[in-house]
Formats: structure tokens, C-alpha cells, sequence
């Protein structure tokens, strides 16, 4: 097959994804070209991830003014402005893109600004203007803010994640729809900077998809800072005028209740941008809009690969990462590990306290029909939590009865993002929690948590 | 003062070892250097010589036992002393599987220190020595690295993770039988939960007399060995095969010639060994192993020859082939079988083939296939040498003929290397007046 092609590979979309494939694709010898048409690094570093860090960390640095005053010094906030807190976001957000600008070109890839859309098996159309081509394609375009009829974003009083990152001014009342970790994050973000935040939830539990013992940590502490939740709570109605929004709510008891706010976010999950790559052309095959794929995210068609989240894996930007890296490395004849296990990827929700997970929530192990025991230890245990004034959280391990396998893990607290990788490396390397239990831990830390929770396992947890 | 008598590593890869005799009795004396007891290792049965001096106070491990090395296996002493310390932390150690702190001073400090143990892999002849010492003295063998009961020791070293050792000791299933599919070969869930022990061998339905039962056969230490190496040869060595027949007419006329001349007759298989040896200095990639990240071509031809020794194959290394005459291979080998044959071999003896010949000959097999025999990245295997028909131009000739297969490891040899080896091996033989070139 002596075909001539432009490419070994192209890559269409240049988020976390499809960067860390085109790079990785360099570093294998093949010659790569990436295509995209906004920015640099996707969602994740534009419109997503990063500048909703930046934020969340702007807003703690604010919302813990009051413990200076704990210590009588106090900050005069006057002069806070918030369009400042934006450009700070901003500026992060460029950098990082400047940054995959940068890393591309150091690996020798090539930067094709345009929209792509796949032609045939080997040729990608940018702008409908040239065609390039490669031996291998992969589709890593996202997703998208999902939007819900009678609730389309126009940006300015109904906002996406997207309009709320670009928010330059605060609102004073802020109705969020959908308590996932998104719009729990925007939540946290708008009360610690003092917005009035009401979430409306449809399913019975602010982030449904989280374990709902470690939810209900969460669930204590924005309470009690005062945002408001309501679950199990339908919308029903949306109505917009120059003052505001309307938003008409149905209770659990099918009582009718109207909201009033200045914005509505609506953050109900994501969609995948399947649509305009021409993936109909070529024959790939979806399924409900997510490309359907293969152990090393082969499409149907011999040649395209699809990784992130335009496929069925969860969406998040470590899970595209990984998948770019393993459909390059089986173009390039190289034998990666199959397909991610679901029960390897980190979860991390960065509100304040934190939710990080790996696994299954109890309740999806009391549905399977596994047998499982729990432990569980709070963070109060662990000196650390009450030095630093945060001991609200706990660290909850699932595992089986027989073996001691841990089957999950979920945290709930302070740092919680950080500490559920010793669990996740455990679980990777099928250490059992008695090799965590004996794992000598500096003290004082949060990760001793960690640890007795382990030796609550094996049945000798200390301080509890 | 009392002290513990331990197992040491009598061979490099010893890691366990079964007493077979206690040459002294409780309340012995004992000097240094006496035998204390035989120990039969992966190789061979080997005396333990005292390195401390008193009265043997205690045998903890009966003959037909085993022990892992760094076990206690007795205590000396003076009469009369209390031992009961001294037997506590004993029982405490087998019970936790234990090599501790001892383990690493015996090794370190005996005065008479036995080799010491070779790492898992370690295989490397020049590296075994210093890093083997090294690893003694500075980390606990790997069958210790888990403190976690005596379950976990029990698996020896195999690499398995946690979660997969408790599985198999829930199952009954021997780590060793397990083979790992995880990072760099380690056992784990999947392999352990996939594992099913190769289905009895039926005895088939013979309609004459009922079969008979299954047996059970203990395996012994050198056999746990042999297994262990050829499957892990076997499985992370890609071999290949090259096949070749050799005219023989004149390699035998040229063994009658020198014979002729020498008081004792020179072995076929020294010739062969010389003939290898001559081929490899033309061909120093035969002469190599595979280090993970780098090849390592060895700078001296050490020739490790296959021998049957009734309790399992030993491969005694003839070393620095490559410089001797045939008579000095053949008189050293001589010298090598007679101790295989009467268990005698030092680990240094059979251990560290560069290249290894297996022959088969004498048992009419015609040709075959061997296991490379590590750290060596090749191996011949010789079928016996018959008279057989071959066209030579348009007559035919009755020539004897010898058919040899050379295994290599791919991961070293490539085909066209092995192959120009192997031809100039032929060729040599064919015309050993090819040496001289």
C-alpha cells in the first residue's frame, strides 16, 4: 500500500484530548496535524476546567476574609471588583493555550486553524475551502453545554457553563438548573463571592452521581452557607423581562413555586459535538450522538479513531488524555492497555468541601448485588482537619467482604481531590487496605484520614 | 552466647533449601568449618559448614525439611545456656514467613560468606556477585518485602500484587503455578481468578485392566528450578529456530586423526564446544544476553553443555571456550560431568552459559528444538549423526549426516546473525581447516 497522504495523522479538535494524541503521535514518529476551530486546548482550557479553577481559587481566597477577622484584622472589601476576578481567569486560560500553542509546535505538529470536517476515510476538509489528508483520523471534538427546549441559552440572562465563565459583572441572584458537579461548582463559585444561589435539582440529590453518604458532607456545609437546594424539584416554566428571569418550579408535592433571579445557569449535562465532522459521510457509527467505539477507540470505519467526549466514556478531560494516548499508540503498532476501566477514573468535584471518587457509590454496589463492607473515617480524626479549621469531611472506603479488594473509594472534605489518589493507585495495583493501613503516614495530615480509614477496614482504626 | 544457625544461600539462585542429613546431633560440638548438615539446593546437595563455633544446642528443621534462606534451622551455643529466647523468635519468624534483620547480617558479616542470593532475574554472571551483595546487605529479599503473615511469604518470590496473593491463598493456588499477565509479568486478580490447574490426565478408557491412580509427585527443589527458568525463558525469550545439516565426513576423520595421537580420547562434544566456540569469536552477537535496556555481549565463550543427571538437567559451563584446545575443553568437561553426576557441582559451575549445546544424539533423536538456557541468548541442539542418502551433483552418496538447531532469542539475534553463524558453524565442520582462516 504505497498511498501517499499529507499525514500520518489528523487530529480534529485540540482539547486535552486531541493535544496529548497529536504530541504523543510525535513522540511515536508519526507526523501529526491538529485542527481546530477556536482556540487551542478545547473546553477544558478555555471555556471549562481551568478558568472555573481559577475562579473557585479566587473565590476561597475571598470567602476566607472572615478568618482574618478571627485574628481582628479587618479587610476592607470596598474596592472588590469582580471583572477583576474574570480577567485573572482569563489570563490563565491564555496561558495554558499559549502553553499547548507551544508544547504542539515543540513536537512538531501542525496547528490548522478551521472547522473540520471529515471528507472520506483518509481526508479531512477544513472550512470547506482545502482538504488535508492522513493515514489515521481521530475525532476528539467534545461536547457542548446541553440545552433543553424552553431553556435555550441566549448568554445573557440564560447562561450556559460557557456564559457563566465569561460572566464580567456579578449577579445578585443567580437560579441554577441542574446540581451536577457544574452547576454546583458555579454555585459555590457565586455564594462565596456573597450571590443570593438557588439550585434546582429534578433527581432527589444535589450531584446524583456521587456516593450520597459523602454528598451529604457537602450538602451540610453549603447549607450552611447558605445556598439554597432544592431537590426533587421540576422546572416547569422560564419567563424573561428586562428585570430578570422566572423560573417556575414543581416541588415533589406538586406544589407550583416561582423563582426570580437575575440569571439562570442552565447546567443539565453535556452533548457531544458529533454533528458537523461529516462522521455520517464516512459511515462511523453512533449511537444517541456518541461515537461508538472499539478496545482502542477504533470506529466502525477502518482508520478514524474517536477518543473524549464525543465517545460514551465519562466525560473529563484525564479520560480524553488517556484515550488520545491509547489510539495513537495502536496506530502506531505499539500494544496499549485496552480500554480505560470506568472503575480507574478519578471523579473530582471542586467545591468547598471536595468530592473525589473512584468506583462505584454504595448505592450502585447495593444494586449490583455485591456484597461489600464499608469504613469510613472522618476527617475531625485527623488533627490536621481541626488545625486548619476544615474538619467537616470524611474518606469512605467499599470493599469486599472475602479478599478486602477495594471496589471504591470516595472522599469527602478538604483536599479530597488530592487524597483519593493513594486509594486509586491501591486500587490500580491491587494493594488491599491493610497495605495502606501499614503505610506509615507523616503526621499531621489530611492523608491520615486515608490511612485509618484502611486500618478501619482491617478493624484498628486509632482515633475514632 | 547462643545464636541462631541460619540457612544461607549455599548456591546464586538458592532461595529455598531441604536438609538432607544433620552430621551433627544435639549436644555436638561443633568448630567452625565442620559440616553441620547436607542441604540439597535448586542444583545440587551441598555440605553446610559451621561459620560459628559452641555446641549444637537445637536442630529446629528435621532432615527432609525445607527452608527458606535466612530461616533458623538450629541453635549453637554453650551447653547449657538458655535458649528460650532464642526459640520464641524463631517460631515468631517461621511463623511470619521471616527473613529479618539476621538474614541480612549472616550475609553480611559471615566470615565464610556463601555466595549470596541472586535477585529474582538476576542471571547476570558479572553483575551477580557485587549487587546480589549488595542487595543482602541493604533490602530484604524479595520474599520478604511483605510482612503481611505467613500466607504471603509462603508464594515465595513471585511477582504478585496483594490482592492477587490473597486470592490465591483463599484458592489453594500455588503463585508459582500462575502465570503473571500484569506489569512486567506480576500475577495478578485476573491471572489468579482465570487459573484453572491443568486437568488430570485421563487415563484413558482401557477396557483390559482399570487404570491407575493419579500420583502426586512432590517437586523437587531442582526441579522447581528448571521449571521456573525454561518458562520464563520459554515465555519472554521469542525464540526462533534455524535448522541446518552438517556433512560429517570430515570432523569425524579429523576427531580419529587427533585421537589417534592423544592417551585419552577426546569427546565428540568437545569438539563440538571448540567448533562453537570458533564460530562465535566470528560472531560475538551469539555470544550476548538481553539486559532489559541493553544487550550485553559477554567477552568471554563460556559453553554450558546439557546433561541428563537423573534428578534433572545441569548444565555444566566449560568457561573461555574461546582460548583452549580441544583436549582442555574435553578434560575440564570430563572432569564438570563426573561432579553433575555425583551432585558435586559448585553454582559457579553450572551457571553463567554464554551459549549452551544440548545433545541428543546418543538417544537416536534426529533433530529437535531446545530452550535457550539463560543468561545466553542461543542454544544448539544436536540430533545424532546418521548415514544418509544426499544427491552431490548427479551422484548419490551415502554421507553421515548430523542435523543441529539452533534456537535464539530474537530479541538479540536477529535471523540473518543467527543464520551467518549457524552456516559458519556448518562450514567449519564440514572443512575444519575453516578454524584457521
Amino acid at each position: 500500500m504505497a498511498q501517499n497522504y499529507d499525514y500520518d495523522l489528523v487530529v480534529i479538535g485540540s482539547g486535552p484530548g486531541g493535544y496529548v494524541a497529536a504530541i504523543r503521535a510525535s513522540q511515536l514518529g508519526l507526523k501529526a496535524a491538529i485542527i481546530e476551530k477556536d482556540k487551542p486546548g478545547g473546553v477544558c482550557l478555555n471555556i471549562g476546567c481551568i478558568p472555573s479553577k481559577a475562579l473557585i481559587h479566587q473565590a476561597e481566597v475571598y470567602s476566607h476574609i472572615d478568618e482574618l477577622s478571627s485574628l481582628g484584622v479587618t479587610v476592607d472589601t470596598k474596592g472588590f471588583d469582580y471583572s477583576k476576578v474574570f480577567k485573572k481567569s482569563r489570563v490563565a486560560a491564555e496561558k495554558l493555550s499559549k502553553g499547548v500553542q507551544f508544547l504542539l509546535k515543540k513536537n512538531g505538529v501542525e496547528f490548522i486553524s478551521g472547522h473540520g470536517t471529515i471528507v472520506s476515510q483518509h481526508e479531512v476538509s477544513i472550512d470547506d475551502e482545502k482538504k488535508v489528508s492522513g493515514k489515521f483520523l481521530l475525532v476528539a471534538t467534545g461536547s457542548r453545554p446541553k440545552e433543553i427546549p424552553g431553556f435555550e441559552f441566549d448568554e445573557k440572562q440564560v447562561i450556559s457553563s460557557t456564559g457563566a465563565l465569561m460572566l464580567e459583572k456579578l449577579p445578585s441572584k443567580m437560579i441554577i438548573l441542574g446540581a451536577g458537579y457544574i452547576g454546583m461548582e458555579f454555585a459555590h463559585i457565586m455564594n462565596s463571592f456573597g450571590v443570593d444561589v438557588t439550585v434546582v435539582e429534578m433527581l432527589d440529590q444535589i450531584l446524583p452521581l456521587s456516593d450520597a453518604e459523602a454528598v451529604d458532607v457537602l450538602y451540610k456545609q453549603f447549607k450552611k452557607r447558605g445556598i439554597k437546594m432544592l431537590t426533587g424539584t421540576k422546572a416547569s416554566g422560564l419567563t424573561k423581562n428586562q428585570k430578570g428571569v422566572k423560573l417556575t418550579v414543581e416541588s415533589p408535592d406538586g406544589k407550583k413555586e416561582e423563582l426570580t433571579g437575575d440569571i439562570l445557569m442552565v447546567a443539565v449535562g453535556r452533548s457531544p459535538n458529533t454533528e458537523d465532522v461529516g462522521l455520517d459521510k464516512v459511515g462511523v457509527k453512533t449511537e444517541r450522538g456518541f461515537v461508538t467505539v472499539g478496545d482502542y477507540y477504533q470506529t466502525s470505519v477502518p482508520g478514524i479513531y474517536a477518543i473524549g467526549d464525543v465517545t460514551p466514556s465519562p466525560l473529563l478531560a484525564h479520560v480524553a488524555s488517556k484515550e488520545g494516548e491509547i489510539a495513537v499508540e495502536h496506530m502506531a503498532g505499539k500494544n496499549p492497555e485496552k480500554k480505560l476501566s470506568p472503575d480507574l477514573i478519578p471523579a473530582a468535584i471542586y467545591t468547598e468541601p471536595q468530592l473525589a471518587s473512584i468506583g462505584p457509590t454504595e448505592e450502585e454496589l447495593k444494586k449490583q448485588g455485591q456484597s461489600y463492607k464499608k469504613a469510613t473515617f472522618p476527617y475531625r480524626g485527623a488533627g490536621k482537619s481541626v488545625a486548619v479549621g476544615q474538619p467537616e469531611g470524611m474518606v469512605k472506603i467499599l470493599y469486599r467482604e472475602d479478599t478486602h479488594e477495594i471496589l471504591a473509594a470516595h472522599v469527602a472534605g478538604a483536599n479530597a481531590t488530592e487524597l483519593i489518589h493513594e486509594l486509586l493507585l491501591a486500587k490500580r495495583t491491587e494493594l488491599l487496605p491493610e497495605d495502606i493501613a501499614e503505610t506509615v503516614h507523616a503526621h499531621p495530615t489530611l492523608s491520615e484520614a486515608v490511612m485509618e480509614a484502611a486500618r478501619a477496614a482491617e478493624g484498628w482504626a486509632i482515633h475514632v | 552466647m547462643a545464636e541462631k544457625i541460619l540457612m544461607t544461600a549455599l548456591s546464586p539462585t538458592m532461595e529455598e533449601g531441604t536438609i538432607v542429613a544433620w552430621k551433627k546431633k544435639e549436644g555436638d560440638n561443633v568448630d567452625a568449618g565442620d559440616v553441620l548438615c547436607e542441604v540439597e539446593t535448586d542444583k545440587a546437595t551441598m555440605d553446610y559448614e559451621a561459620t560459628q563455633e559452641g555446641a549444637l544446642l537445637k536442630i529446629l528443621k528435621p532432615e527432609g525439611s525445607s527452608s527458606r534462606v535466612g530461616e533458623t534451622i538450629g541453635i549453637i551455643g554453650e551447653e547449657g545456656e538458655d535458649i528460650a529466647g532464642l526459640l520464641k523468635e524463631a517460631e515468631k519468624e517461621s511463623e511470619s514467613g521471616g527473613r529479618g534483620e539476621e538474614e541480612k547480617q549472616s550475609a553480611g558479616e559471615a566470615p565464610s560468606a556463601p555466595p549470596a542470593p541472586e535477585t529474582a532475574q538476576g542471571t547476570d554472571r558479572s553483575a551477580a556477585a557485587p549487587e546480589a551483595a549488595k542487595t543482602a546487605g541493604d533490602a530484604p529479599q524479595p520474599g520478604a518485602v511483605r510482612g503481611g503473615g505467613a500466607a504471603r511469604g509462603a508464594s515465595g518470590i513471585v511477582k504478585a500484587s496483594p490482592l492477587a496473593r490473597k486470592l490465591a491463598d483463599m484458592k489453594g493456588i500455588d503463585l508459582q503455578a500462575v502465570t503473571g499477565t500484569g506489569p512486567d509479568g506480576r500475577v495478578v486478580k485476573r491471572d489468579v481468578e482465570e487459573f484453572s490447574p491443568a486437568a488430570a490426565a485421563s487415563a484413558g478408557a482401557a477396557p483390559v485392566a482399570q487404570a491407575m491412580q493419579d500420583e502426586t509427585i512432590p517437586v523437587s527443589s531442582r526441579r522447581a528450578v528448571i521449571a521456573r527458568r525454561l518458562a520464563e525463558s520459554k515465555f519472554s525469550a521469542p525464540h526462533y529456530y534455524l535448522k541446518s545439516s552438517v556433512d560429517m565426513r570430515q570432523v569425524i576423520s579429523a576427531r580419529e586423526l587427533l585421537n589417534k595421537s592423544l592417551p585419552k580420547k577426546a569427546s565428540f562434544n568437545a569438539f563440538l564446544m571448540k567448533f562453537a566456540a570458533e564460530a562465535i569469536k566470528r560472531h560475538p552477537v551469539v555470544n550476548s544476553s538481553w539486559q532489559g535496556e541493553s544487550i550485553r555481549q559477554f567477552g568471554s565463550i563460556d559453553i554450558g553443555l546439557a546433561v541428563d543427571a537423573g534428578a534433572g538437567l545441569i548444565t555444566p559451563v566449560v568457561k573461555n571456550c574461546g582460548n583452549r584446545g580441544v583436549v582442555d575443553i574435553d578434560r575440564e568437561l570430563g572432569e564438570l560431568i563426573e561432579k553433575a553426576r555425583n551432585n558435586a557441582l559448585k553454582p559457579e559451575e553450572y551457571t553463567g552459559a554464554t551459549f549452551t549445546i544440548s545433545n541428543l544424539g546418543s538417544f537416536g533423536v534426529e533433530e529437535f528444538t531446545a530452550i535457550i538456557n539463560p543468561p545466553g541468548s542461543a542454544i544448539l541442539a544436536v540430533g545424532q549423526t546418521k548415514k544418509t542418502p544426499v544427491v552431490d551433483g548427479d551422484e548419490l552418496e551415502i554421507v553421515p549426516v548430523m542435523k543441529m538447531t539452533l534456537s535464539c532469542d530474537h530479541r538479540v539475534i536477529d535471523g540473518a546473525a543467527g543464520a551467518r553463524f549457524l552456516s559458519e558453524l556448518r562450514d567449519m565442520m564440514e572443512n575444519p581447516a575453516r578454524v584457521l582462516f
